[in-house]
């Protein structure tokens, strides 16, 4: 009946089907998509919702007990936070007590956290922050401060290597788009650390960073002409983060400055040559012109590299393990470890959920920021 | 690419400290690697010592290729290399045409439900692998399959569980969407008035016209499937089916052996290194077009 519409399109011999035009191309269209969209659904979005679900529930790899619907008791282990402020000890005259050192005196944390009927809400939280205020100390209780940790660790990594990176790469891209003999041998150098995996890059860092005689510390002191202590880069909970920090904008700048070089590339030649006439400095080429001829790229940039540092997990696996001092945790790393090492699957679930989750806020948030105006 | 010509946006710079800056980056890059390939060729108790100095990167000293025999006799490298490379081509030929095929359906067929579902397809982008491994791991665990053994319960330890769930792959079905569309209309309308069905647009007419599409996309996977790390640790289980980046944990034992490790790196390396600057234009303009269209 709708054969009419296409008749000019139509072999005629092919019409005399069971099957109409339009009706042939949608049976060839899902036979075509079917395999990918149902190898995409089992091995994709059906353990997306298996995480969903998991996370509900107090699934363990091996276990006795049957599974339970438990809720979002899983949440509420990842995510609790309470204060409590204490008051110093006093004596009878109302006077704060105080060491022989001078310092103030303070109920045991225990006291409240373990079993105390008066402090319900407080049982079996852990320290995790703590200050003065005035007499008063006051403290944030955490149920699971790895976890916060790892959040706050993934944060730190996404605000700090996202803006470098990019901005890294975005210079990288200038100089190897100056008319320059030999620029196409330094941007395939500069783009080979992209090829190499993260394994063996974290393996090769781990090496230059290494406390006795790496090469970082070898480079450093011969540069402060041997006034500098080697660092156990790797080693030390100040400094651990920062070096995995480096090694992953070293290793992922090449990718960014690639599609910031292909951006560049777009801007037509013209626009350049007209701010020229007009007097316009090297700089104000690159506000005037080249800015704004990369909104695009610089949002798609921006996308790109959150979403892979919100997934920090490789490097951290083969360089530290999440330590020393769980200074390393990042959130992916917690779910697998969880999910996977300790056959949490409930736990590791719920990490990963709360991930998507963050990691839809962020987009949504990105997105509204950079919308056309 | 062409760099196009944009004089006097660096006029204060002159060429020789262009110049300068571009060598101090490629050293920046290139240095881990030059101290891998060195290493591997030195003996351990030189190899640490050397790293006190800039010999690190200079092959001086005791050169031979012990590293290599040891790290052969260490670890069955041959069998590691033979999985890796045979799990990434079956998953990148196997890809490559379903994942085409799909995308022609997506851009060029119209049937009711693809732009809905192609959506969904794009979003799962921002799901990191890591997250939905274990969840996964329990699904294949349960998988039936068919083999030369007969009928067996759960994909672990095997072949087909490194390679099944990566055939189809978000990225590829949206680079091959995207070049599709941007084909003209008229050689299909053509193809369609000499009486072509769509399986044969398909195979004859387009894939013929798609080899940079089809490059990228193999560059891509290609990338993500030799280095894959996470997901054959959980499922691989003996020597048999591992492939190079897992059997990488033969060289960390309480010694690390260092000079038999950069050995091992080297040889896991090195040919893609080669395979990378042979092919570098093709690489490096693959990853421009995963972002450019975006």
């Amino acid at each position: 009946m709708s054969d009419m519409s296409n008749t000019t399109a139509l072999p005629p011999s092919k019409t005399s089907g069971i099957l109409s035009y339009q009706n042939r191309e949608a049976l060839t269209g899902w036979l075509m998509a079917a395999p990918v969209i149902v190898l995409l659904f089992t091995f994709l979005v059906l353990p997306f919702i298996f995480a969903f679900g998991f996370s509900l529930t107090n699934q363990r790899l091996i276990s006795p007990n049957p599974t339970e619907f438990v809720g979002l008791r899983n949440y509420q282990r990842l995510l609790t936070i309470r204060s409590l402020t204490l008051e110093p000890e006093r004596d009878t005259a109302g006077n704060a007590i105080r060491d022989e050192e001078g310092n103030l005196e303070y109920p045991r944390l225990r006291s409240f956290t373990r079993n105390n009927e008066d402090y319900p809400q407080l049982d079996g939280l852990r320290e995790w922050q703590s200050w003065q205020r005035g007499e008063n100390r006051v403290y944030l209780l955490a149920s699971d401060t790895v976890f916060l940790r790892a959040l706050l660790n993934t944060f730190l990594f996404v605000l700090i290597v996202a803006p470098l990176q990019a901005g890294l790469a975005l210079l990288l891209a200038i100089l190897i788009n100056q008319p320059l003999r030999g620029v196409n041998i330094f941007r395939a150098i500069y783009f080979m650390p992209v090829i190499i995996s993260i394994v063996i890059v974290g393996v090769l860092w781990s090496f230059i960073y290494d406390g006795q005689d790496g090469l970082l510390n070898t480079l450093l002191s011969a540069m402060t002409f041997g006034n500098f202590e080697g660092i156990d880069w790797l080693g030390n909970p100040r400094t651990a983060l920062g070096a995995i920090m480096a090694m992953s904008i070293w290793q992922g700048v090449g990718f960014h400055m690639v599609i910031w070089l292909s951006g560049l590339q777009t801007i037509p030649f013209v626009l350049y040559e007209a701010a020229s006439i007009s007097g316009a400095s090297a700089w104000q080429k690159f506000r005037y012109v080249t800015w704004p001829g990369l909104r695009n790229t610089a949002i798609l940039i921006l996308i790109v590299i959150t979403m892979q540092a919100f997934a920090l997990f490789t490097q951290i696996d083969v360089m530290t393990r999440g330590g020393p001092l769980d200074s390393t945790q990042s959130i992916v790393f917690q779910a697998v470890q969880r999910g996977f090492e300790k056959q949490d699957i409930a736990g590791g679930s719920a990490i990963s959920v709360i991930l998507f989750v963050l990691v839809l806020l962020v987009s949504v948030i990105q997105r509204y920021l950079t919308r056309e105006r | 690419m062409k760099a196009q010509t944009v004089k006097g946006r660096f006029a204060g710079l002159s060429k020789l400290g262009l110049y300068a800056v571009l060598l101090f980056f490629a050293f920046l890059f290139i240095f881990p690697v030059v101290l891998m390939i060195v290493s591997s060729f030195k003996p351990d108790l030189q190899l640490l010592r050397d790293t006190s100095s800039f010999r690190a990167f200079l092959p001086v000293g005791d050169l031979s290729l012990t590293n290599y025999y040891e790290a052969f006799e260490r670890a069955p490298i041959g069998r590691f290399v033979f999985n890796s490379i045979f799990v990434t081509l079956t998953t990148l030929v196997l890809g490559l045409f379903l994942n085409s095929l799909a995308g022609f359906a997506f851009a060029i067929l119209r049937w009711p439900g693809r732009n809905i579902i192609l959506s969904i397809i794009i979003a799962t982008f921002v799901i990191p692998f890591e997250t939905i491994a274990v969840p996964l791991l329990l699904i294949v665990n349960t998988l039936p399959w068919i083999g030369l053994d007969g009928f067996t319960q759960g994909w672990l330890n095997s072949y087909h569980v490194q390679i099944i769930p990566f055939i189809a792959d978000a990225l590829s079905i949206f680079l091959f969407v995207q070049f599709f569309k941007d084909l003209p209309g008229e050689i299909i309308e053509a193809a369609r008035i000499d009486g072509a069905s769509w399986w044969q647009i398909y195979l004859r007419v387009i894939m013929p016209i798609s080899g940079s599409v089809i490059a990228t996309a193999a560059i891509l996977k290609f990338l993500v499937m030799y280095n894959q790390y996470l997901w054959p640790l959980m499922v691989t289980r003996s020597e048999e089916f591992r492939p190079v980046m897992v059997g990488l944990q033969y060289f960390f034992q309480l010694n690390t052996a260092w000079g038999e490790l950069m050995a091992y790196l080297s040889v896991i390396t090195v040919p893609v290194i080669i395979f990378y600057l042979m092919l570098q234009r093709a690489f490096i303009e693959s990853v421009a077009s995963s972002g450019v269209k975006g």
